[in-house]
């Protein structure tokens, strides 16, 4: 069998997170009971005419910037026609050929850059609920406003669209566009996968798997699209170009409509909006909004000397983040600072919803200073540990955890003394380490703790000892 | 002639009459002659008597009227009214009662307009003769045999016969302007955005305008400041600036009336013969009358029908009958449900435009079709531009010919389209215009003069035509008595 690689693009429908929907003044909050948050306008009752929401141009330009696109200095909204019940007018109100935001990228771990062919604000349809064996319609969620980002055909592998995806989702957070809650659909995805021979430089037939809204079934169709369409030209059968959706409960994807029965969505320019002007000054005083994206801010972070894994988890969360860079500020070894809160804090707070909402009982200032206590050698590590917790459960300072023996810790004169008494009577141990066993030392440092009942910092204990013994021998 | 609403705003404020009294007279005469007329598909009687009850409150109590207070008047059935049905004289809208107030609605109510019911009008207003409403057509006050217009017939057929101080009716493509021209009457098409169109039924979106059908140009500026504002609720509305009535009687300096012969091709002698007379009465009062030409006018019929189709193919989508309006009865399946629901609910002339305006916009047809007519739209605009360079109001006829008689409109459509031609020109460049009545055929039937201007140049239009009115009051209007007559 031939080697085969995946080609795929995705389309990504990001709902933004303003407070009124895109045409009306209708709440666009989640739930509700069904057809609570509608009016006139989002129900398209006969009559009535849209009234863009300043605000979601404002969020598309940020969503643009953050991705670096090209914003469009001027843009419009069109009609795109087709007949459902779930939405009302029986067109969406989009943007077809002067979309908001025009190429930009997103850049992989690997250096690879996804190129953006262009990112578009609109309207959101509302939902079929079947229930007591009949169908009906909820219009909450019509009228909520999109931004479709779309890729272009850049992808060779599941794991580089399940990164794309992440790092899409982590920038929408980042400029508070959205809040991207897969499990309540505000971020969904449509996938167009080919697979060709690898080397090969022509693309193969096309399907599309659309509305996939969390990572485990988009990477389960992708992969089942995939061995699908590879089994197909192995067998000598072509792949049809059609529209398939992904059956959870089979893990299979299903064929949804065939080219032939594609919509003609019948797009033209919506009459009843002005076309959408973006100044450069608009564009600029957005740009100054922007916070330190992502990647920029992991940089940074292993420039401070911290390691990848706590950086990549630090930048998750971009509260945690700015908690982080508020403690770490004036410290020698922020990397503490960081290991504190990747390795202690996260896993008290260990959902992304308590990551996000990020509400700890202690202040920036608070781990600071038990910061300060450790790199000073007054508190070790394992101490600081242990008190770290019980700030963590009661709001309280490191101090008001540390007795005055336990912070006068051990100096370094008192600690070479200890290290000398200890060399002297464990003669079995030092024999062993000068022979070549190197875990003899580890005896020795217990020792140097029992004797300073763990005020000592094993680290320079170790460090001591060692020198001590090279003067031994 | 003089302001109708002038002279009953005058009696109510003398309390010569009560508003009470002035809308159970109008009222009666609509129980009189609306089965003749069918101008009114829907009668609020009950309505008009509880505000007319509050004008005569604020009479007694000594409060200023402003001037469309306690005025007897009707709306277009496409204009929504919150608790009255409103149903575009179509199948599809039947039951279909609103809960929400158009702009234009809402403006008339904070000035205690007495609304005396919706009135026919052509199937969402696709026609000119109001012949395709679900309800039948209206007839024309001058002769019953003949059709009032349309598609704002009803609004038409209603001032025409003393039904209604006024009417707001609205234009696509020339429905204010040809019912008020078969039917004696000044009617105002303003310019794209003056008017809030927020609550008006769309038919195509690009094109409608709300205005007044009236009896003289008086009242149609003082409905016309009325009416007229930017909307924050219609984002293409731009409203207008100065209140147009103060001014109307100043005259229009160093006017310049520009004949374009392209309107001429194709009308009727008689339509041309008072047209001609209106030309000279206007070099008489001092005008100068430049003769113009205008290819691009040729382009206008086709563009409109383009653009106007596609974009009500669009518009009507959403009457599937889940949400409102008519459902079928009988179906299986949500895809049959709608299909059946919009074959039984529309009717034949509807049916063929949204059929036209969706071939247009598909895949294949859209480069010939809809960009081309967005193109040459373009170049409509760009001769009224050229034009307006040379004169300062256009004079036309309204339409080629006189009333059409009952049942001509049904026969050729193709035909039918082509008497849209002097109308449609200024809906596709979104110009004001206004038809005001010049004369009559041997048949005694009214013919139209129409008058367009720039953008936004309402006052100017109005002082022109209220020039003309003047002039012309003894003359045309001496059958003014003629609406108050009976059609039993
Ligand atoms: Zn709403």
């Amino acid at each position: 069998m031939r080697e085969y690689e995946m080609v795929a693009g995705l389309e990504t429908h990001v709902e933004l997170a303003t407070k009124t929907k895109i045409f009306c003044g209708c709440t666009t909050a989640f739930g509700g009971a069904p057809n609570t948050h509608c009016c006139p306008i989002c129900i398209g009752l006969p009559g009535v005419l849209p009234k863009l929401n300043r605000q979601v141009v404002r969020y598309g330009i940020l969503a643009g910037l953050a991705t670096n696109c090209k914003i469009n200095p001027v843009s419009k909204m069109d009609r795109k026609n087709y007949v459902y019940p779930d939405l009302p007018k029986a067109y969406q109100v989009s943007q077809y050929d002067k979309p908001l935001c025009l190429g930009g990228w997103i850049t992989l771990d690997s250096g690879k850059k996804i190129r953006l062919t262009r990112i578009h604000i609109e309207e959101d349809a509302g939902k079929l609920v079947h229930e007591r064996g009949d169908t009906f319609v909820d219009y909450n969620r019509g009228g909520v406003p999109l931004i479709e980002v779309v890729t272009e055909p850049d992808f060779r592998s599941v794991e580089e669209v399940r990164e794309y995806v992440e790092k899409l989702q982590l920038l929408m957070k980042y400029i508070g566009v959205s809040d991207c809650k897969m499990q309540e659909g505000s971020l969904r995805c449509d996938v167009n996968i080919s697979v060709r021979p690898k080397g090969s430089e022509t693309f193969g037939t096309r399907t599309e798997i659309k509305n996939m809204n969390s990572f485990t079934f988009m990477s389960k169709a992708l992969e089942y699209e995939f061995e699908r369409q590879v089994d197909l030209l192995e067998s000598g059968e072509a792949v049809i170009q059609e529209t398939r959706r992904y059956n959870d409960t089979t893990g299979e994807t299903e064929s949804m409509r065939s080219k032939e029965d594609a919509h003609d969505y019948r797009y033209f320019k919506e009459p009843d909006l002005v076309t959408i002007a973006t100044g450069e000054e608009e564009i600029e005083t957005l740009r100054a909004q922007l916070p330190e994206l992502p990647d920029r801010k992991k940089a940074r972070y292993l420039e401070m000397g911290i390691n990848e894994g706590d950086a990549a988890a630090l930048i998750r969360s971009r509260r945690a983040a700015a908690f982080f860079d508020e403690a770490a500020e004036g410290l020698n070894a922020p990397k503490t600072a960081a290991a504190f809160i990747v390795g202690q804090m996260f896993s008290r707070y260990s959902t992304e919803e308590q990551r996000e909402e990020w509400a700890v009982a202690i202040s920036p200032a608070q781990l600071h200073a038990l910061c300060e206590l450790v790199e000073s050698g007054k508190c070790n590590r394992n101490l600081a540990k242990a008190t770290l917790e019980k700030m963590l459960d009661t709001g309280k300072d490191a101090k008001s955890f540390l007795s005055e023996g336990d912070l006068a810790g051990v100096g370094s004169e008192q600690l070479a003394q200890v290290c000398k008494t200890v060399i002297a009577q464990n003669a079995g141990a030092v024999q062993n380490y000068l022979g070549g066993k190197e875990t003899a030392l580890k005896a020795l440092v217990g020792a140097v703790m029992r004797e300073t009942r763990g005020r000592a910092d094993a680290e320079k204990a170790s460090g001591m000892l060692i020198d001590m013994l090279k003067k031994e021998c | 002639m003089s302001s109708i609403i002038g002279t009953l705003g005058a009696l109510l404020r003398e309390k010569k009459v009560s508003c009470k009294e002035l809308t159970k007279a109008y009222l009666d005469g609509i129980d009189r002659d609306n089965g003749v007329l069918n101008a009114y598909v829907r009668v609020t009687g009950e309505q008009a008597l509880k505000t007319a009850a509050e004008v005569d409150r604020k009479i007694a109590a000594g409060e200023a009227l402003s001037p469309l207070e306690g005025i007897p008047m009707t709306l277009k059935d496409n204009i929504s009214t919150r608790g009255i049905e409103t149903t575009c004289c179509s199948k599809i809208l039947q039951g279909y009662t609103p809960i929400y107030d158009a702009t234009v609605w809402q403006m008339l109510q904070k000035q205690n307009a007495v609304l005396l019911g919706k009135t026919n009008m052509d199937e969402f207003a696709m026609g000119s003769s109001c012949e395709t409403s679900c309800y039948g057509g209206a007839a024309n006050p001058f002769d019953t045999g003949h059709v009032a217009g349309g598609s704002s017939g009803g609004g038409a057929s209603a001032v025409g016969g003393n039904l209604a101080a006024y009417a707001l009716g609205s234009d696509t493509g020339g429905s204010i302007r040809q019912p008020a021209s078969f039917c004696g009457l000044v009617g105002l098409k303003p310019t794209y955005g003056a008017v809030s169109r927020f609550g008006l039924i769309a038919y195509a979106s690009s094109l409608d305008q709300i205005g007044p059908i009236c009896k003289s140009v008086e009242d149609a500026a003082v409905v016309f400041d009325a009416i007229s504002g930017q909307d924050p609720m219609d984002s293409t509305s731009v409203g207008h600036k100065d209140p147009v009535s103060p001014q109307l009687a100043q005259k229009p300096e160093q006017l310049a009336i520009g004949v374009v012969k392209e309107y001429f091709k194709g009308v009727d002698p008689q339509v041309e013969a008072a047209i001609q007379n209106a030309i000279r009465t206007y070099e008489k009062l001092g005008a100068k009358v430049v003769p113009l030409s205008m290819p691009a006018i040729s382009y206008a019929l086709p563009v409109y029908y383009i653009l106007a189709c596609a974009e009500a193919s669009s518009n009507l989508g959403r009457y599937d009958g889940i949400r409102y309006g008519y459902h079928a009865d009988h179906y299986n399946g949500i895809h049959e449900m709608i299909c059946k629901t919009r074959s039984e609910g529309f009717g034949p002339e509807v049916q063929r435009r949204i059929l036209l305006g969706s071939y247009v916009l598909s895949a294949g047809y859209y480069d010939a079709y809809y960009k081309k007519a967005q193109n040459l739209r373009g170049a409509v605009k760009k001769g009224f531009d050229e034009t307006f360079a040379q004169c300062d109001v256009i004079l036309a006829p309204t339409v080629p010919m006189t009333a059409f008689p009952k049942g001509f409109a049904g026969q050729d459509q193709v035909q039918t389209y082509q008497t849209d031609i002097c109308t449609v020109p200024v809906n596709i460049a979104g110009l004001p215009a206004l038809s005001i009545p010049c004369g009559y055929d041997q048949k005694g039937l009214p013919v139209g003069m129409q008058l367009i201007a720039n953008r936004f140049e309402e006052t100017k239009l109005l002082q022109t035509a209220y020039l003309f009115e003047r002039e012309m009051a003894g003359e045309i209007y001496r059958k003014e008595e003629w609406g108050c007559r009976t059609y039993a």
